[in-house]
This record gives C-alpha cells, sequence and structure tokens, in this order.
C-alpha cells in the first residue's frame, strides 16, 4: 500500500502551520504502511545560502564537533541544528562542494539526505506519528511539503530505504506502488552520471525527474516522460523548491484524492487524509484522472 | 431515527448495530455523522432498512449490502457497493474506482463521476452513472446493465461477457469484444425502467448507445494458436 500526503500552500497565514497540517495528514494515513515515514519540508530561501540535510546512524559520535570540522571549510559560515539522528546544515552556497568534501572525509557514515536552498528532509523506521515527533516536524513552517508512510515490498526496511527521496537539489519524490523495469533504468541514469544509494525502485524515478530537470525540462515535462517511460504502478508527489506535482500511472490503481482551495492544494492516497484541512467540506475535491499531469507553483 | 456519530461512535459499533436488525423490521431509519473518509461505512446489512451517511466515505461503503438502501450524501471511495446483492446505493458526489464491483444485485446509483473500473465483473446489479466512468468501466462484466449519461473512458466492456452497457457521450475507446449494437425495444424498456429506479426524468432512454459483447473470445480460435 503506502500512504503519501502532500500539501502546496497559496495562503502565507497558513504557512506556520504547514508542518503541524502534513504530520496530521501523514499519521491519519499511518494504517496504510508501518514501516518507515518521512517528510519533506520546503522552508522559505535565504539568498546566498545552501541547507543540507544530514542521517547518521550514530548521530552522537558522528554529529559532535561537527561545526568546528566544518568551519575551515564553509568560510566559518556553517551553522548545525541536530534534531535525534538528523542534523540540518546551513552555510552561504558558495562552499558547498567543499563542505560535502570534508563531510566525506571527516564523517563517512553520515549520509546527506537532501540538499538545497529550501528543502529539508526527515525520514526514518517507525510510525508516522514517532518519527514526526522525533523530529518535531509539527513546529516547522513552509511553503509546500510531502510526506510518506511505508508499506515495504522492494527493498528492505531501512532508513534509506525510507521517502522522501531526493536526488537532486531542492527536489524530492514520494512514491505508492512499485516499478517494474527500475533495473534497466538505473543502468541507463548511472551511464548517464547519477548515483545511487540504495537499490530502492522509488529512488530511480526521483533520478530519473533529476535527469529530466537537469536537460532542462520543467517539471510538467519531466513528469510526462515518467508516464511514457517508467513501468509499473504509480501515484507520485513530487516537491520542487518552487513547486509540487502529482502523477499517477495510466491504470491508476494506487489511490489518490486531491482537494483544492483558495488556501492550499492538497493530497493524500485517501479522502481520510484531508479531513482536517480548514475549509475542506467546501473545497473543489477530485481524483486526479490517469496519466495525468498536475503541477503547481508559487 | 436512531442517529450515530462517528465522531464518538466506533466504526465497528456502528456495523454491529447494522447486523443485529432482527428479520421482520422495517422502516428503520438510520443517521451516520462524522463518516470523515471512514472505511468500511454500512457494510454487510442485511436488513430493509435506510441509512443516511452525511459526508463523504473511505473505502467499500455498503459492500455486499442485502436490502437497504444507503445514501451517502457525499463522495465514496474505491470499491462503494462491492458485492452488493440488493438494495441500493445512491452517492451524491463521485464514486472512486470500482465502484459496484462484482456486484450480483440491486442498484448503486452516482449522481456525479466514477473513476476507473466502475462495474468491473458485475455479475446482476445494475448501476447508474449520472457523470462520466473511467477506464475500464464493465471489464469482465458478466450480466446486469452499466447506464452511464456522460462519457466512458478507455476500454470499455473489455472481455465483457453478457452485460448491457448504455452510454448518453462519448465513449474513448471499446474495450477486446466489445461492439456496439442495435437498441431493440427491449432495450430501451430496460433502460427507460432503470432511469426511472435511479430517479432520472431529464433524458430519453433514445440518446444512449448500447455496448455488448461480440462473443468472438467465448470460444478458443484455433486461428489464434500461433499467437499462444
Amino acid at each position: 500500500m503506502c500512504g503519501i500526503v502532500g500539501l502546496f500552500l497559496k495562503d502565507k497565514n497558513l504557512e506556520p502551520h504547514l508542518g503541524a497540517l502534513l504530520s496530521d495528514m501523514l499519521i491519519i494515513m499511518s494504517d496504510r504502511g508501518p514501516d518507515s515515514a518521512g517528510i519533506a519540508i520546503y522552508g522559505a530561501p535565504t539568498d546566498g545560502v545552501d541547507k543540507l540535510t544530514l542521517q547518521s546512524a550514530d548521530p552522537r559520535a558522528d554529529f559532535n564537533g561537527l561545526e568546528d570540522i566544518l568551519a575551515a571549510a564553509s568560510g566559518e559560515t556553517a551553522k548545525v541544528m541536530v534534531k535525534s539522528t538528523h542534523a540540518v546544515l546551513t552555510f552561504a552556497s558558495e562552499y558547498l562542494s567543499a563542505i560535502r568534501s570534508a563531510l566525506a572525509e571527516a564523517r563517512p557514515n553520515i549520509r546527506i539526505m537532501g540538499s538545497g536552498e529550501s528543502v529539508e528532509i526527515y525520514k526514518e523506521v517507525g510510525l508516522p506519528k514517532d518519527v514526526v515527533a522525533r523530529f518535531d516536524i509539527a513546529a516547522m513552517s513552509g511553503s509546500h511539503g510531502i510526506g510518506h508512510t511505508r508499506m515495504a515490498t522492494e527493498s528492505a526496511v531501512t532508513t534509506l530505504g525510507a521517502h522522501p527521496f531526493s536526488t537532486g537539489a531542492d527536489q524530492c519524490l514520494v512514491h505508492n506502488g512499485s516499478l517494474s523495469n527500475h533495473n534497466n533504468l538505473r543502468r541507463d541514469l548511472k551511464r548517464g552520471g547519477m548515483t545511487f544509494e540504495t537499490e530502492n525502485d522509488t529512488e530511480v524515478a526521483a533520478a530519473y525527474l533529476t535527469a529530466k530537470l537537469a536537460e532542462g525540462r520543467n517539471l510538467g515535462e519531466a513528469l510526462n516522460g515518467a508516464v511514457d517511460d517508467l513501468d509499473g504502478f504509480f501515484t507520485f508527489v513530487v516537491g520542487t523548491k518552487s513547486g509540487f506535482g502529482v502523477v499517477r500511472d495510466a491504470i491508476a490503481c494506487k489511490p489518490a484524492v486531491m482537494a483544492e482551495t483558495d488556501q492550499y492544494v492538497a493530497f493524500g492516497s485517501e479522502y481520510r487524509a484531508l479531513v482536517n484541512l480548514p475549509g475542506i467540506d467546501t473545497a473543489r475535491v477530485w481524483e486526479p484522472e490517469p496519466a495525468t499531469v498536475y503541477f503547481w507553483e508559487h | 431515527m436512531p442517529t450515530i456519530d462517528l465522531a464518538v461512535t466506533p466504526l465497528r459499533e456502528l456495523n454491529r448495530t447494522l447486523h443485529a436488525i432482527p428479520a421482520g423490521s422495517n422502516d428503520i431509519s438510520f443517521e451516520v455523522l462524522n463518516p470523515r473518509g471512514s472505511h468500511s461505512v454500512a457494510v454487510g446489512i442485511d436488513a430493509p432498512v435506510s441509512v443516511e451517511v452525511r459526508g463523504s466515505v473511505g473505502y467499500y461503503c455498503g459492500g455486499m449490502n442485502s436490502e437497504a438502501t444507503i445514501t451517502v450524501h457525499g463522495s465514496a471511495g474505491p470499491g462503494v457497493a462491492e458485492n452488493m446483492m440488493s438494495g441500493t446505493v445512491f452517492v451524491k458526489g463521485d464514486a472512486s474506482q470500482y465502484a459496484g464491483a462484482t456486484g450480483r444485485g440491486g442498484l448503486l446509483v452516482i449522481e456525479g463521476n466514477a473513476s476507473s473500473r466502475c462495474g468491473i465483473s458485475m455479475k446482476g446489479m445494475d448501476i447508474v452513472v449520472r457523470g462520466n466512468v473511467g477506464h475500464m468501466s464493465a471489464f469482465m462484466a458478466q450480466s446486469g446493465n452499466l447506464v452511464v449519461l456522460g462519457d466512458a473512458g478507455d476500454a470499455l466492456g473489455d472481455s465483457l461477457y453478457e452485460a448491457r452497457l448504455f452510454v448518453r457521450g462519448s465513449v474513448k475507446s471499446l474495450g477486446a469484444d466489445c461492439i456496439a449494437k442495435e437498441m431493440r425495444p427491449e432495450h430501451l424498456d430496460i433502460l427507460r425502467g432503470l432511469l426511472d429506479r435511479a430517479g432520472i426524468t431529464h433524458v430519453s432512454p433514445k440518446e444512449f448507445t448500447r455496448y455488448g459483447s461480440a462473443r468472438t473470445l467465448y470460444n478458443f480460435n484455433i486461428d489464434n494458436a500461433e499467437a499462444y
């Protein structure tokens, strides 16, 4: 199964509540998958500042003294905010590659969950209620976000196998379904220079979109490409720095409900996920069509 | 009218109440408040009661229904009235995929649109959809009638058996072995009866096209042996 949710805010007054609204939506979807959960939140970017979301299986050892280790590589600009097994680094954008190199050398066990100007990604094994509490997602503000609770089928139940998958700056993707041509696609994408952390099918879908966007396609074009090139079952919700997209395969057996008001566009695997959103009783609610791309940008 | 508020009463208590109605009881009306997308609302009823559900429901609402009249004042998730035996289910909004799947009897009326696989493998029930139906509707439908006032999506009636399909609007594509057929007087009568039961008075049965099985898949054709 898997449960996926997404929320794209149009009304800035709701931005302080993004984390709380999205957490609630994801917790309602818990019985669609108990294995792992994750959320990506897009916050307001600051000019010239980049972020990295880091994860460690041994945060006490890996995150200890991180600021000192990165001081030289970041021109003294790096700040570290530790949240349980994750840490968010913020630093002046020009030091990104120096910081990545310094991290790889000094803390080789740290994994990078997401990078960009806006996105922070938190994911772990466990139930949505525990994962969102662990990272205090409810206190986070932002303009849009996506979330996922997993019933694992295609790869192991691990933190790295949890969604969202991020394969490019400020890009991430959550998936309900399973892909059948991911091994072939992964080989093609590797030949094109993409790198992979897992054997997971969803990571291939995320990398596919990243590769299309890198070719200069917009999100809509990349998602249309996915309909043609990915074989299998999928309902995807995708986040980018400025936008939010939804696409389902042509068979469309993986459920999807959307709602739109003047304040937001919301996605849920089921209507249940949407019932606590403000104004839902008068929202336009519909099921996205198969093989049809929907996207919104700020 | 007993009112059950799902914001305070567990779903199983609602369904247990609906299952405990003694034989011979009738004219019992229930009202269900705050369904908030719950699954399995009012499933497995086996009594001539009426249930008014005030809001949208999740999966399988009214599944296996016998004799009851269930009205959803909202939209329904996947599998509404799945395997219905008799009675009536009305959905005032839209229905998600496989509405009325495998239904053996009774009437399902969807006032809005139904998405993919509406009436898949239906085995005797009647379905009337005021709006459109999605792709693969009436896939392998065996008997009963599917009436669509709007348009049908791709592969309508694929691998159809003996169900009758009546579509007023366009059909994006017909599935394997499904063909348009002549509308004879007995079909107009059947269709008029179904529209009446669904409370639809503004359209004439003559506006519909009938689709049915070409019956070429019923027996193995030796000329196709090379394909296997």
